[in-house]
């Protein structure tokens, strides 16, 4: 049996490393993956609790809605970083500073 | 059993995570994520549920992870436009040690919070079969407003992400 703390701290470690690879990666792409891994360390956390409330299953659920609305940004994002690299033929955030086209 | 196993994908899962922070070749970032992934659903096997660690598998393996190697594929450019160089999707780091501060910063308070917090649901727990009856059951009666925006949300997904790419493919050809 693993107790709930376990299930955390690996939910905060992986959110943490999501953090640092969505902060510090030179690539609009590479900032999508830093996001994807904190939603997932997200879901981890909703999963673990729901393991103790077997009659509803809330936490899963809502795992399940997040997985959902985290699919829906990653297709939004990638549509939009296609535009972007279009315009300014780069996928750099820190050079893409300009609003008027 | 269950804790080697726990340990043994949790570490997985970390290891291939900290890959992604630390490798320049975002081709390996995008495997690496996929490796991720896995072990993150085998720790819902071992939380017991079943049917979102296959959801997981299907959705963020089968669809997130192919779209992502997509987009790094359009939107690479070849330093050297020569089939002979080597065509690693290469993608610096910067600001790396304030990044790693606050990233520590972070966990440190999230893992104080967690090791010091005294959860109510801490404790011993029923095993059970397969979630999939009640998730289905709750889907259909108790959760069914946010089952059905759900479906309206992925509709208009669709169709905003069709115009968009409809658009640039119509400038490109003009």
């Amino acid at each position: 049996m693993i107790p709930v703390t376990h299930f955390l701290l690996v939910g905060c470690t992986l959110f943490s490393i999501g953090l640092a690879v969505a902060v510090t990666k030179k690539n609009a792409i590479g900032v999508l993956l830093g996001l994807e891994l904190m939603l997932n360390a997200v879901n981890l956390n909703l999963v673990a609790f729901s393991r103790h409330d077997p009659a509803h299953l809330q936490g899963q659920l809502f795992a399940l809605f997040v997985m959902v609305v985290a699919v829906c940004e990653v297709a939004i994002a990638l549509a939009i970083i296609l535009r972007v690299f279009d315009h300014f033929k780069t996928v750099d955030p820190d050079q893409i500073n300009r609003l008027k086209g | 059993m269950e804790q080697i196993a726990f340990y043994l994908f949790a570490g997985l899962a970390i290891a291939a995570a900290l890959l992604i922070l630390f490798t320049r070749n975002l081709m390996y970032a995008a495997f690496a994520l996929f490796i991720t992934f896995f072990g993150v659903a085998a720790l819902y096997v071992l939380a017991m549920a079943d049917f979102l660690a296959v959801a997981q598998i299907m959705v963020y393996v089968g669809g997130v992870l192919v779209l992502l190697v997509f987009g790094i594929m359009l939107t690479h450019q070849p330093k050297v436009k020569s089939s002979a160089a080597s065509n690693r999707v290469l993608a610096e780091n910067r600001g790396m040690i304030l990044g790693g501060v606050v990233a520590v910063l972070v966990f440190a308070m999230l893992a104080k919070v967690i090791v010091t917090a005294d959860f109510v649901l801490d404790g011993p727990y029923a095993a059970q079969k397969s979630t999939m009856e009640k998730i289905g059951l709750a889907l259909m009666t108790t959760h069914l407003l946010p089952f059905e925006m759900v479906a309206v949300l992925l509709l208009a997904v669709l169709v905003g992400t069709g115009y968009l790419a409809f658009n640039r493919i119509k400038q490109t050809r003009s």
